[in-house]
């Protein structure tokens, strides 16, 4: 479905300190730099996966989103979506795509989203009878019910981001790009969101590639993960092998019948976390057995839970280890 | 083709929909834009002093100025294009990308949004017209009907000049920071040499044969000159074909431009 092939997008930026004196020397003579923010990036992805897109700020994950919705010109290599190159910008790519952005709207803002639903109809050709079956099914699953006849600007971002989506949904597109598509949403807007996106994967065999900064959304949406960091890929495969090679560790939780001290509970690995009546410890993966059987043996346990390092952790431990390995370089 | 057409009646209904939420904000840019109106009370108090005699031979009086700036306001409306602030804006907030993910040409969809304010335009204008038809500058209006047609299609050719420069100097902004300051030299060149402040028959010779070389004078003056009667239908004639290879350089241009620039678009944010 999708082939990206040392894909790359450099930009040349003006650059400038703050100050009056330097706005006064940049009329005369203007300073560029050259930012790579895709520096030679391959990967593939099948018809119907579920990709997440993973990376610190900047690092290139929205730029090729935009390059695959074809909204963005390569500076070098080869995109290929469903057969199509996408700066080309093929009227028949276009039906098949969409990109939702957290932050950029497509909703007529004056105008109820009823209208835009109308609109896409149109544009992307859609018969009557498929629009009003798919546009009864999106305010049925969504909920979005009287909301999509109030002007846009009377919405929650939740209710917008919701009609949105169903927006973006109307032509039933076979890949959809979700850049940040739960950004400022509360929790449970979040869910119905992420639940809504899996449900529209699996009823509509969509290829769906994801890029959020909520490990949540990933975790619950995304079987594969690719990491860009710094225009450049440092991880692509199951996000399950990500948490094993970042942090095999095990994280064991144990809760107590009576206050159990730090001392006796950091007689089974690294405490992470302590308080009187609960403990959370970090054991290597092949030790979870043995300081299981020795926390039930010795100490009064009511309750315990084995789990993988928090998504976050594992995230910000990577992008800090390859912070780490380019100061060295640079040094 | 025959898909964007199916599509361009849904389009153009949307746009009005949206033209009929911003009425107000009309209102307000046809106040901004009734200077033809104070350029009428400056005239008609000057040539009730005396009539105003022009380097052609032709006097002007108080219904010939009451003619040409009523006209003159008139087909300012309807003229009238915002794409090339749109395309700034949206060009520099990153909103384009969501024009561009749309299978319909962005001047398309552009070109719709701004004829969908039409009807209100016209609504707008239309108590002008019938102040006009009874004014002194009423008998001062064209009399013959095929002169009229040519009027008509001096109107859609000077609302095509004045759209496509619009795409135009919006495109710019692929390239620029901001191409707005562009469009304020437009319209100040706009204002002196299409006849928006003054007739350019009060011009002195060099300056309206220098008008009549460039596209201004067929953004406005000439179909308020049709209006106004000033053309015999041959000249008439010769003056729309001129309007119209304005009107395709410009689509040519800035087509050409705007291609040019989606190439360099940024999509920034998000």
């Amino acid at each position: 479905m999708i082939r990206v092939r040392a894909l790359q997008k450099h930009y040349r930026v003006h650059k400038r300190p703050p100050g009056f004196s330097a706005a006064m020397k940049a009329i005369f003579r203007r300073q560029y730099t050259w930012v790579k923010a895709v520096d030679g990036i391959d990967f593939d992805i099948e018809p119907g996966e579920r990709v997440g897109f993973l990376g610190p700020n900047g690092a290139g994950k929205t730029t090729t989103l935009k390059i695959l919705s074809g909204l963005l010109h390569p500076t070098a290599g080869e995109v290929e979506v469903d057969g199509h190159v996408p700066r080309k910008r093929e009227v028949a790519l276009l039906k098949k795509i969409m990109l939702v952005m957290g932050q950029k709207q497509q909703l007529l803002w004056d105008l109820p989203p009823a209208e835009t639903f109308e609109l896409n109809r149109a544009i992307y050709d859609v018969p009557r009878a498929e629009f009003h079956k798919r546009v009864g099914e999106l305010i049925e699953l969504l909920e979005l019910g009287e909301l999509i006849t109030k002007p846009t600007r009377q919405l929650s971002l939740g209710e917008r981001m919701k009609c949105e989506l169903a927006a973006a949904l109307v032509h039933g597109p076979k890949v959809l790009f979700l850049d940040e598509p739960t950004i400022g949403l509360d929790v449970s807007m979040q869910v119905v969101m992420r639940d809504f996106i899996r449900r529209y994967n699996e009823q509509h065999g969509a290829t769906l590639i994801l890029t959020s900064h909520y490990m949540d959304d990933v975790a619950a949406l995304c079987p594969r993960v690719i990491v860009i960091d710094k225009g450049q890929l440092s991880f692509d495969g199951s996000l399950e092998s990500l948490v094993q090679r970042v942090r095999p560790e095990k994280r064991v939780t144990l809760r107590f019948s009576r206050p159990v001290s730090k001392e006796d509970v950091s007689t089974l690995g690294t405490v992470v976390k302590h308080e009187a009546a609960e403990a959370v410890i970090q054991v290597p993966q092949d030790g979870v057995n043995a300081a299981v059987s020795r926390a039930l043996g010795s100490l009064p346990v009511h309750d315990l839970n084995v789990e993988n390092a928090p998504l976050e952790e594992v995230m910000s431990e990577l992008f800090s280890r390859s912070r780490a390995a380019r100061e060295a370089e640079a040094a | 083709m025959r898909r964007v057409l199916r599509a361009m009646p849904t389009m153009l209904k949307i746009g009005f929909s949206e033209a009929a939420a911003y009425r107000a904000e009309m209102l307000v840019w046809v106040f901004a834009t009734t200077m033809p109106l104070i350029m009428l009370m400056v005239w008609t108090a000057v040539s009730e002093v005396a009539p105003v005699p022009s380097v052609s031979g032709r006097t002007w009086g108080t219904g010939s100025f009451v003619a040409y700036f009523l006209s003159a306001f008139i087909v300012r409306q309807l003229i009238s294009s915002w794409a090339a602030w749109e395309i700034n804006y949206e060009v520099r907030q990153g909103t384009l990308s969501m024009r561009l993910l749309r299978p319909v040409h962005p001047v398309l969809m552009y070109l719709v949004q701004n004829l969908a304010f039409m009807p209100l335009r016209f609504a707008v204008t239309a108590p002008v017209v019938v102040i006009l038809l009874v004014s002194p500058g009423g008998a001062h209006l064209e009399k013959h009907w095929a002169t009229w047609l040519v009027f008509l299609a001096s109107l859609a050719g000077g609302w095509m000049i004045n759209f496509f420069a619009n795409i135009a100097i919006g495109a710019l902004s692929f390239t620029m920071e901001s191409s707005v300051k562009i469009m304020d030299v437009w319209l100040a060149a706009f204002f002196v040499f299409s006849g928006y402040l003054f007739p350019l028959d009060l011009f002195p010779p060099w300056l309206r044969e220098v008008s009549a070389w460039l596209p201004f004078r067929y953004q406005l003056g000439l179909p308020v000159e049709l209006m106004t009667g000033v053309h015999e239908l041959p000249t008439a004639l010769t003056l729309l074909a001129r309007q119209l290879a304005w009107a395709a350089a410009f689509l040519v241009g800035s087509l050409a431009l705007w291609r040019a620039g989606v190439k360099r678009f940024q999509a920034y944010g998000g």
